[in-house]
Order: structure tokens, then C-alpha cells, then sequence
């Protein structure tokens, strides 16, 4: 990987930076909230691998990841973070600039119906605000 | 006959739980000779003391025995008791029943543990038999001291001397002192600019009434012992004559030649004759004689007809002088490891490849560009520079096994120092772990990072080459567990920390200790720190080991302290454990003198009745020698001894065995 400093300061990673609030820099890369996260076993890259990635400036990687899309933002890693960085604003930002750019992670349409009729309507309207713009 | 009392001591339940102490003083008071026993729950304390004191008194006793701790811990204490009761301390022996006997034994029954205390017991009464009064050794002191160095560590202890009301005389071997502290821009943690807080320093030892300076001077022979040193110092000539000089640096503006500058680790020349740099103590000149065609070759000579007082001598040679002093501190610092040996790091092949020391003097401002960084190679301002940790440090196959402590501090700094001068530059560090235990100083890295942008890699560097022109740096992060690759303008390597070089000559010179890569020794690493294991020689500063200025600074009050309280009486009492030549028999076969690790023994002359030497034997001098009793292993025709260990103490303890 190459990294110079248009990478470091890229726009990419000075948004996400503003939309979460966070500054990558504080991140000691200590490892607590990827080791306390309860999905972080399914991510593709755990929340502090992903903020070493941001901090790399390494766009493709964290935009393709699935890290963000299992983040169920159960503020974990928060309140264990010795520097009191969020990961998981940080992924809540990576989730929001996505759907905003009207890249949807969940085809609504595509669900069969008897699933959309059984689930919980909390599951419903929760995973349509996660997943959909 | 002797009359011997033998004290044996419970120690609590120390000893007592595997030790039938009560039998055992039974079974000694057997032994002819023996007037006294008894068993005390701890003869330590107090009472146990004044028990010991009254049985001497009242039973007349001649030699007394405390079976117990160790000698390390009590030996002193019962020795003291037997003397205010008038009995010679070294009639008093020690009997180790607890280290080596109740602890090592678990048989409740007591049963092993009381035969042996029994056993070592009944030797030591043999061994003390034999024991002859000896009389502590009184040596006055000369109370003047010598440092070695005149780095910050060095001038702290000649500073703490001098104020202390003692002579000290300090011997540093460059132009100038102030050691590698001179060469630093500004300091962390607290950033404070080097030369503004060292040169008060400087100029406060030169100018104080109890120092004297020399330099461009070294050891060139120590002779002697504790409080008596003789010392000789080379003073190598400077072709200038000191007491005539004004330092008015006329000869340095019309020198017409010049050569790289040690000072300024080759970034830049200086004149011929020179000071290392403007506030150099002594603000005296030195000719470079091998670079100077008028001393090579008889040709130039500039110097001198500018010269108002005529201080120029190209005639002068190196002076012996000889100094008697009382204690020595040994101060002689650091050097960095010559980044010749990274080939891969391509320094000495590519031009902006430079070392820690030369970042530093780039972002001085009395450096050779004035403060500004600029990458040597063609004077640009470097918008992206690599910093690379542990060079050589923590690598046991090409440099050291050790960390060289310092470096991710100033690596740090570094980058700070930096960014606060080209504001658009980005900074790289690789390192393998950021090591900034002290106070303040972890937050300082962090300020680097989080404040001033500094983007840290975890991983080494595996190469640095030249690409179409660029510097390339590859190496890894092994946070993200990829290979990197950045374009740089200029790398900056933390090159380890390592010993002058020399630094074991001097030590074997002053006869104190060096590690495998010639470290001093400390006596003991915590609980001795500044001393070494010859007596009247201290150490403070880099020559112990990488450390920064804090500690060094602290290390040399510590020595300074040392030194003061040894000066403080005219004379010093010794223990007379030490070895003595019996003079009739000794073949002068020297198998001790090369033996002794002290440099204790010494040659002596027999005389006959005119006075001329007829053969020469060895001789011990008391104040150096430390008892270890090498020698006597050493001596093949068995004519050296050890007072209160001599050979037939020994074999009489075995025999009682
Ligand atoms: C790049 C770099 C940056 C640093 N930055 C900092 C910092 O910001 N803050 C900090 O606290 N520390 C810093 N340090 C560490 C600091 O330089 C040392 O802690 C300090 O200078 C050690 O002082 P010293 O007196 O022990 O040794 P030295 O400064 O090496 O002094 C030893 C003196 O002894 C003389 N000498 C050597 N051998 C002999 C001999 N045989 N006879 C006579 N004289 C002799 C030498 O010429 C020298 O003058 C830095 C180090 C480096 C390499
Ligand atoms: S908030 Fe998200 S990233 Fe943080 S611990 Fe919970 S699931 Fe993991
Ligand atoms: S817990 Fe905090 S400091 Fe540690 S890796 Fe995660 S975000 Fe970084
Ligand atoms: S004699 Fe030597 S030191 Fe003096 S001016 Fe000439 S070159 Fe320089
Ligand atoms: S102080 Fe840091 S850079 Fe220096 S050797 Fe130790 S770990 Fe490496």
C-alpha cells in the first residue's frame, strides 16, 4: 500500500472525520473495542482495524467492508475506549455516507413476502433505517 | 585456652522451627575452649544485644559466635556489640544457620537441620580459634576530585563538587565541553532550547574558583587507590598557547583552510584552527594539526601574524601534568552506533539519509542552516519526511540486543520540531513499540500525534533505495498487516545508542567494570547505582547506559554526593579483610598480580643493608585490595594469605567437619 499525504488528508477521510465527530489521530490502536464488540467475529475488519484503515487513508477498504453494516451500535466499544473515541459514530457516519449517496445495502423489494409479514415490526422498521435510504 | 561464647539465635521461629537450638548450644558447649552457650529468641534486637554484651563481660569471653542470619545482615551489628564490649570486632564470627541451613530444610522433627547448624557451628569455632585480633585500616583522603567528561552528566558532579567546598579537576578530550547536549536543538519533554539551559552551565564551571578545566586533554595513567589516586592527564597541544589567548577568534576568521566539522557531524566545515561551536568553554582555539599546512608542511601561518597577544605556538607538544586526587567520577557519555553498518537504510549512499544527532543540528538555530530544515542533498525544504526507530537498536543479529531508550522520545520531538517549521510537511515514524516511560512523557508522543500529525507506522523498515530520483521507504504496518510504501525527502535515522569508542580502554585503565558492549558497571544496578566495584571511583551519565538528560543530570549529583561524603573525614576506616604476601617465600612469579581483578597487588623492592634492591616480591596495597582472595588461589607457592581467612583457619574449619 502506498501512503503519502493527499491519502492522509483525503476529503474521504476528512468526512467521515466531520460527520462522526471523531478524530482517527486519538486512536491508540490498543484493540478494546474490537476486542469487546459482539460482531466484530463476523466483520470483515473490526471497528479498531477500521480505524486504522481511515487512519491510512485507505477509502476502498473501509467502503467495502461489511464491518459497518453489522455495527448494531450497542455502544460497546464506546465505553470501553481508554481514549474516548466512538467507533461506533465512526461506522454511523460510514452507514450514513453510504445512503446517502443512494447506495442501499438492503433490496426491500427483493424480500419475499411472507418473511416481510412474519418479522417484528421492530425489526422491520429498525432494519429499513439501518440498511436503506 | 580460648574463652568462647556461642550464641545461638531462634530468629523467631525462623530458625527455631527446623533447628533445635537449645541442642545445639549443648552440644557446643563440649568443645574445649568453649565457656559460654546459650539460645535467644532473637539476638538481633535490643535486649539480645545487651545479653551478648553482659556474657562477654562477665564470662571474660575472647572470641564469641552468633549462630544465625547471614553475615551480609547482622555481621556488622553483633561486631559493634562485641566491641562496646571491649572485645576486638573481628574476634566475632558469624555462623549462617538460617540461609543455609533452617530454610533450606523443611524436616519438622528438626532432626537434619540441628545436625547440620551443629556442624557449621563447630567449624566456625575452629576457624575462630585461629582468628587473630586485626585492626581496621585508617587512609586520609586527598581531597580533591577528577571527572572524566564534560557532558551535562560530568558538569553536574563538578558543579555539586564545587559547591560543596571541594577541588575538582574535569578532563574532557574535545576543544570544548558541553558533550553531546551542545549539539541538541530543543529538549524534551519540555521543549525547552538545549543550549540556553546548558551554556549557564558551561560558563558556571568555568568561571567557579574550585574547578579546573582541561581540554583537549585525556587519562593517560591512574595510579593508587580510594581517597589516594595519582592521575596523569595527557593535555595534547592545542597550538595555542592557553594563558595567552583571548578568544578573540581573529585566527579563525583569517584561517584559510577548513575540514569537515565534528561538531556539526559533517553537515558542514569548520576553519583549521577552531572552536567547535561559538559558546565553546573554554572559548580557546585549537589547531587541527594534521590539517594544517603550516604545522604538516611549514607553509600558511596566517593565523599567527594575526594573532594580537602572539598566542599561536606551533612549536607546542603534548604536556604530561600529574594530579593527586581523592576520588574520581567517571562521566564519559555516549556515541551513536555509525549508521554504516544499515547498508539497506542506504546511509552514506543516498544524501538525505541522515542520523538522529545530524535532524538535531538541521533544527538548531546556530546549526549550519540556521534552524531551517533542509535536506542536505540540494538545500530543499523536505515536504515529507521518514523517521525510523530502533536503527540497530533491538536487533541482536546487526546491532544491539538493547533498547536504546531515548530515541522514541526524540524521535517524537523530532517530528514536532518539524511540523512547527514546515507547517505543510507530513512526518513518518516507524516504530516497533513507543517506549516513553517518565513523567509527561507519554502524553508528549501523543501530542505529536494527535496535535501535530505526525502518521506513526507500526512495523520496521526493510529498505530505503532510490527511485527515478525520489527516496523511496518500504516497509511495514503491522497494525493493518500490509507492506507500505512512502516517497520521502529525507529519512531520519535513530540510530542506537552505544559506548564511546575507547570507552573499555579507559575502563581497564581505571580498572572498573564494562560490559559486553562497554557499558560501565554499576556495584549494584539498584541498589548502588553510582558506584563501581573499585572503591573511590563513580560513575554518572550515557557511559552507564542510554538514559537522557534528566537522568543523567541526576546521576551526576549522585556521584557528587558520593564523593562529598567521602571527603568529609580527613581519613577512612577500612575492614581489614585483605590479603599479605609472606615476604621469605615469595618467588615473584606475579600469577597474583595478573590475577587480582583490583589491580591491588604491586611490586615491592627488597633492599639489603646499603639500601640496594636485591630481589623483588609482590606487595599488597591495603587500600585497594577488597578481599576477594583470587590471589590466593593464584599463588602457587602459597605465600599469600587472607587475614581472617587464612589457609589454616580454612583447614581447620574443614577438619572440625
Ligand atoms: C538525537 C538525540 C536527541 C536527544 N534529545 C534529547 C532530549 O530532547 N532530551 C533529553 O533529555 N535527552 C536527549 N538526548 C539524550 C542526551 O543527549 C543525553 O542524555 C546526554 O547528552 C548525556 O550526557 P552525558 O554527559 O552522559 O554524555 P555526553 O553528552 O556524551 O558527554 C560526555 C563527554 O565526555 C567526553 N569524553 C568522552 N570520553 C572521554 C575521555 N576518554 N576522556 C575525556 N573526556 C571524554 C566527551 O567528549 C563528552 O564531552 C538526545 C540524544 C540524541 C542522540
Ligand atoms: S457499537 Fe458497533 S462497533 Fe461498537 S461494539 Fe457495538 S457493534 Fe461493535
Ligand atoms: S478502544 Fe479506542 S483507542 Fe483502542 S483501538 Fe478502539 S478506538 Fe482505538
Ligand atoms: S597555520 Fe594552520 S591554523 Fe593557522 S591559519 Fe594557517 S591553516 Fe589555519
Ligand atoms: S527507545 Fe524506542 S526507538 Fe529507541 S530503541 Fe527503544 S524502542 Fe527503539
Amino acid at each position: 500500500m502506498k501512503i503519502d499525504r493527499e491519502k492522509l488528508h483525503s476529503p474521504f477521510v476528512e468526512q467521515v472525520e466531520r460527520v462522526s465527530g471523531e478524530v482517527f489521530a486519538n486512536c491508540y490502536q490498543c484493540g478494546n473495542c474490537t476486542g469487546g464488540c459482539p460482531v466484530s467475529f463476523a466483520m470483515d475488519y473490526g471497528p479498531s482495524q477500521i480505524i486504522r484503515l481511515l487512519q491510512l487513508g485507505q477509502e476502498q477498504l473501509v467502503a467495502t467492508a461489511n464491518s459497518m453494516w453489522l455495527c448494531v451500535g450497542c455502544l460497546q466499544c464506546y465505553s470501553r475506549c481508554p481514549k474516548g473515541v466512538s467507533a461506533a459514530s465512526i461506522l454511523e457516519a460510514l452507514r450514513q455516507m453510504t445512503l446517502r449517496k443512494g447506495e442501499d445495502h438492503e433490496d426491500v423489494g427483493g424480500l419475499p413476502f411472507p418473511f416481510l409479514k412474519d418479522a417484528p415490526q421492530q425489526a422491520i422498521i429498525s432494519g429499513f433505517r439501518k440498511f436503506v435510504s | 585456652m580460648s574463652r568462647i561464647g556461642v550464641f545461638v539465635c531462634q530468629c523467631g521461629n525462623n530458625i527455631a522451627s527446623t533447628v533445635n537450638t537449645k541442642k545445639v548450644a549443648d552440644e557446643m558447649a563440649k568443645i574445649p575452649g568453649v565457656v559460654y552457650t546459650g539460645d535467644y529468641k532473637f539476638m538481633c534486637s535490643s535486649p539480645g544485644q545487651e545479653m551478648l554484651k553482659e556474657v562477654v563481660k562477665e564470662h571474660k569471653l575472647d572470641g564469641v559466635i552468633v549462630s544465625a542470619c547471614s553475615p551480609h545482615m547482622h555481621e556488622k551489628t553483633f561486631r559493634k556489640a562485641c566491641e562496646s564490649a571491649g572485645l576486638n570486632p573481628f574476634r566475632c564470627e558469624i555462623t549462617n544457620i538460617r540461609e543455609q541451613c533452617s530454610w533450606v530444610h523443611h524436616d519438622k522433627t528438626k532432626e537434619v537441620g540441628t545436625i547440620k547448624s551443629i556442624d557449621l557451628t563447630r567449624m566456625t569455632i575452629e576457624r575462630l580459634k585461629r582468628n587473630r585480633p586485626l585492626e581496621k585500616i585508617n587512609i586520609p583522603i586527598k581531597k580533591k576530585a577528577l571527572v572524566i567528561g564534560g557532558g551535562i552528566a560530568g558538569i553536574q558532579a563538578a558543579l555539586d563538587i564545587a559547591e560543596g567546598g571541594r577541588e575538582v579537576v574535569l578532563v574532557e578530550k574535545e576543544p570544548s565541553i558541553g558533550g553531546n547536549m551542545a549539539r541538541l536543538s530543543e529538549t524534551f519533554p519540555t521543549m525547552d532550547c538545549s543550549q540556553c539551559i546548558l551554556t549557564p552551565k558551561m560558563v558556571e564551571a568555568e568561571l567557579h574558583e574550585n574547578i579546573t578545566i582541561h581540554t583537549w586533554s585525556e587519562i593517560e595513567r591512574v595510579d593508587g587507590y580510594i581517597g589516594n589516586f595519582t592521575v596523569q592527564i595527557r593535555k595534547k597541544a592545542k597550538y595555542v598557547n592557553e594563558d595567552l589567548c583571548t578568544g578573540c577568534g581573529e585566527c579563525i576568521e583569517k584561517c584559510p583552510f577548513k575540514a569537515d566539522s565534528e561538531f556539526e557531524m559533517a553537515l558542514n566545515k569548520r576553519k583549521v584552527i577552531y572552536t567547535p561551536f561559538p559558546q565553546s568553554v573554554p572559548n580557546i582555539p585549537v589547531i587541527d594539526a594534521s590539517n594544517c599546512p603550516k604545522i604538516q608542511k611549514d607553509k600558511c601561518g596566517a593565523c599567527a601574524i594575526v594573532c594580537g597577544p602572539k598566542a599561536i605556538d606551533f612549536k607546542q607538544e603534548d604536556r604530561i601534568i600529574t594530579e593527586e586526587i581523592g576520588a574520581i567520577v567517571v562521566a564519559t557519555g555516549y556515541e551513536l552506533m555509525p549508521n554504516t553498518r544499515f547498508g539497506e537504510y542506504g546511509y552514506g549512499r543516498i544524501k538525505d539519509v541522515i542520523s538522529g544527532l545530524q535532524f538535531e543540528r538541521l533544527a538548531s538555530s546556530s546549526g549550519p542552516t540556521g534552524g531551517e530544515i533542509r535536506r542536505p542533498s540540494d538545500g530543499e525544504i523536505p515536504e515529507s519526511v521518514v523517521f525510523i526507530q530502533c536503527v540497530g537498536s533491538r536487533d541482536e543479529k546487526k546491532g544491539v540486543a538493547y533498547c536504546s531508550k531515548i530515541c522514541c522520545m526524540y524521535s517524537a520531538k523530532h517530528t514536532m520540531l518539524y511540523r512547527h517549521k514546515v507547517h505543510d510537511g507530513q512526518a513518518y515514524v516507524f516504530y516497533m513499540d513507543i517506549r516513553s516511560g517518565g513523567k509527561r512523557y507519554d502524553e508528549f508522543v501523543r501530542r505529536a500525534i494527535e496535535h501535530d500529525g505526525a502518521m506513526y507506522l507500526r512495523g520496521r523498515v526493510s529498505r530505503v533505495y532510490e527511485r527515478g530520483g525520489k527516496t523511496i521507504v518500504q516497509g511495514a504496518d503491522t497494525l493493518s498487516g500490509t507492506q507500505v510504501e512512502i516517497e520521502a525527502d529525507m529519512v531520519v535515522l535513530a540510530t542506537a545508542i552505544v559506548a564511546r569508542s575507547g570507552a573499555d580502554q579507559l575502563a581497564q585503565r581505571l580498572g572498573i567494570g564494562y560490559d559486553k558492549y562497554s557499558f560501565y558497571n554499576e556495584y549494584h544496578p539498584k541498589l548502588r547505582p553510582v558506584e563501581t566495584v573499585t572503591a573511590g571511583i563513580f560513575l554518572a551519565g550515557t557511559c552507564v547506559g542510554p538514559m537522557d538528560i534528566p537522568e543523567s543530570v541526576s546521576m551526576g549529583s549522585a556521584a557528587a554526593a558520593k564523593v562529598l561524603s567521602l571527603f568529609s573525614a580527613d581519613e577512612m576506616a577500612r575492614e581489614p579483610i585483605t590479603a599479605f604476601v609472606n615476604e621469605p617465600i615469595c618467588n615473584a612469579c606475579w600469577d597474583c598480580l595478573n590475577a587480582c581483578p583490583y589491580s591491588a597487588i604491586e611490586s615491592k623492592g627488597v633492599k639489603d643493608r646499603k639500601g640496594n634492591i636485591v630481589r623483588w616480591i609482590a606487595n599488597v596495597n591495603d587500600g585497594v585490595c577488597q578481599g576477594c582472595g583470587v590471589c590466593v588461589a593464584a599463588c602457587r607457592s602459597k605465600c599469600i594469605d587472607l587475614k581472617g581467612y587464612t589457609d589454616e583457619q580454612v583447614y581447620a574449619a574443614i577438619n572440625a567437619f
